[in-house]
């Protein structure tokens, strides 16, 4: 159970989220959604350890994740930042495999099973530099899943991504979830978030406004609330589409 | 052993005994007793050798602390000069010109490195005063460590620099001056195994301390927050850097002055032949450091000049085009 209790995040002196609770289940997807500056992705870093609260807490399995050392810290939890700036160009498996630095191991069959997962292995000697958007999001997937966390913690992994590599990546966090992962995304397709995610919690201004099943949680009303954006849903439960109306 | 350090390995296997001949005066290997030049030995062992093995030490020291800080600050134009710690040891070294009078006498041929060690030690002291004090709740989160280690290494760079030209400027009588200006460029010159006992395990703790922090630089491939999610300790790599390149560049800059360029451009001339990884980096740039100042220093000794070319100067004739070559790869996106 990864649990935030009364948790409020501060970026240079402002709250960016304020006194939020909520405990998340292994095993399922959960999304985080908002309007630009809800203070989704401050909540994944709080989530993950990576930034400090300024009140409350974050309990891992029942303990307070502060006081675990980095590196048990990121054996349970792989993160998977936003924007990925890779700094030398090193063939895939080469960075594949830093994702076993928390284990100070190189764990061989962790690092096969993660670019297997992600059908990386026919570029596993290729340079980062000449991957496509797609491949490269694969492959820092891969360096995630090669940390065999016990959660998995993505901020907008889907960003920029076509439609047929978001549904490729989606269907890796569900197996992952499936295999009792705990996975949380940010994003900011809602209807992704309503089709694919089991839980949704949306933030705005820091606080959450709706924490539930998609339908309850993206209902038209929260929407209204959350984007000030009329909108409804069209199609059947896990095809659903989404109508934005006026303003 | 990984690929690039058996290459750069076999090299200086190579150069060592091409250094010890090569000269004003060459040694006939075959017979060095029988050559004709008088006290061959005591040449090859008192000048020589000791020369060579402070080029080693020196050139294995700015390399690893080249990859080091190119890891670190996750940029191949990354230079181990510029932050500070260097021009705070020559700092400390031109003020031993002022203070000469103050030294006792016994302490006299100790004070120039020693008080170029002291100044090292006060820029590593400042970087990790300013740059250590980030939290999770600042900009940017522990990302303002990076920047603030840059900004603080250029804004202590800067002030030594200033101080160091003012000493210059108000050196006490002109042979100081010609002192100060010759000793800034950098040389091995008349080095003796005094130098190298004082240098070798400053720098070889320093390299020690830079290989401790070499997987927390891998995890820095990814950027800060994923390698902190990696478990990397941002205060303890800030600690082993700040240690790490300040025995390295420190006891390089105390024994024989300003010697530039080499940090920038070794870990250049090792990663093609690494998986580009800093870890990977680090003991072959010190191997070809050491090649690199080893060679150098070989040359500017058999140049056919009047005065032998200082061997900063030279580094630096060097290294100034071949940033500039970086810097056009860079604009073409191949680096």
């Amino acid at each position: 159970m990864l649990a935030a209790e009364n948790l409020t995040l501060t970026r240079g002196g402002k709250p960016v989220v304020q006194s939020l609770s909520a405990a998340l289940t292994p095993g399922t997807i959960t999304a985080i959604v908002g309007p630009n500056g809800a203070g989704k992705s401050s909540l994944l870093l709080g989530l993950a350890g990576l930034l400090e609260p300024a009140a409350g807490s974050v309990m891992l399995d029942g303990q307070a994740l502060a006081a675990f050392p980095p590196r048990t810290r990121a054996q349970a939890i792989g993160y998977l930042p936003q924007t990925a700036d890779i700094a030398w160009d090193v063939a895939v498996e080469n960075l594949v495999a830093l994702g076993r630095l928390p284990w100070r191991d190189r764990g061989t069959a962790a690092v096969e099973a993660a670019l297997c997962a992600l059908a990386l292995e026919p570029l596993r000697h290729r340079p980062v530099s000449q991957l496509s958007g797609g491949e490269r999001a694969r492959v820092l997937l891969a360096r995630v899943l090669a940390g065999e966390p016990r959660w998995i913690l993505a901020d907008e992994p889907l960003a920029a991504l076509d439609l047929a590599h978001q549904l490729s990546l989606i269907a890796h966090f569900k197996a992952c979830a499936r295999s009792g992962q705990g996975v949380v995304v940010v994003l900011h397709d809602l209807a992704v978030a309503m089709n694919h995610a089991d839980r949704v919690l949306v933030l705005k201004d820091g606080r959450l406004i709706a924490d539930g099943l998609p339908e309850t949680a993206l209902a038209a009303d929260v929407i209204a609330q959350g984007w000030g954006v009329a909108a409804r849903w069209l199609g059947d439960a896990g095809e659903r589409a989404l109508v934005a109306g006026k303003v | 052993m990984n690929r690039a350090s058996l290459i750069f390995a076999v090299l200086l296997a190579v150069l060592v005994p091409l250094s010890l001949l090569a000269g004003r005066v060459w040694i006939d290997p075959f017979d060095i007793a029988g050559s004709g030049i008088a006290n061959a030995a005591l040449i090859l062992a008192e000048l020589r050798l000791p020369r060579a093995v402070l080029a080693i030490i020196i050139g294995a020291g700015l390399g690893a602390a080249g990859a080091a800080m190119q890891g670190y600050l996750r940029n191949p134009l990354a230079d181990p000069g510029l932050f500070g710690i260097a021009p705070m040891a020559a700092l400390g070294a031109v003020a031993s010109f002022w203070l000469g009078a103050l030294i006792p006498p016994a302490w006299a041929a100790w004070s120039l490195p020693l008080l170029a060690l002291i100044g090292a030690g006060t820029g590593m002291a400042l970087l990790a005063l300013i740059a250590g004090r980030t939290s999770s709740d600042a900009a940017g989160g522990a990302g303002g460590g990076i920047a603030l280690f840059t900004l603080a290494g250029l804004m202590i760079a800067s002030l030594a620099g200033a101080l160091t030209a003012l000493a210059i400027t108000l050196a006490p009588n002109p042979f100081a001056l010609s002192e100060i200006v010759m000793w800034l460029n950098g040389a091995l010159t008349d080095r003796s195994w005094r130098e190298v006992m004082l240098a070798a395990p400053l720098v070889a703790a320093g390299i020690a301390v830079l290989a401790l922090a070499a997987r927390s630089l891998d995890a820095l491939t990814l950027g800060e927050d994923a390698a902190r999610s990696m478990g990397l300790n941002p205060a303890r790599l800030l600690a082993l850097l700040v240690i790490g390149v300040g025995l390295t560049v420190g006891a390089g800059v105390a024994v024989a002055g300003i010697i530039g360029f080499v940090g920038l451009v070794v870990p250049h001339l090792v990663r093609p032949l690494t998986d580009r990884l800093p870890s990977s980096l680090i003991g072959p740039s010190a191997l070809a450091g050491a090649c690199l100042v080893l060679a150098a220093d070989s040359i500017v000794r058999v140049l056919p000049l009047v005065t032998e070319l200082r061997l900063g100067i030279a580094l630096s004739l060097i290294g100034a085009p071949f940033f500039g070559w970086l810097l056009l790869r860079m604009r073409r996106g191949r680096l």
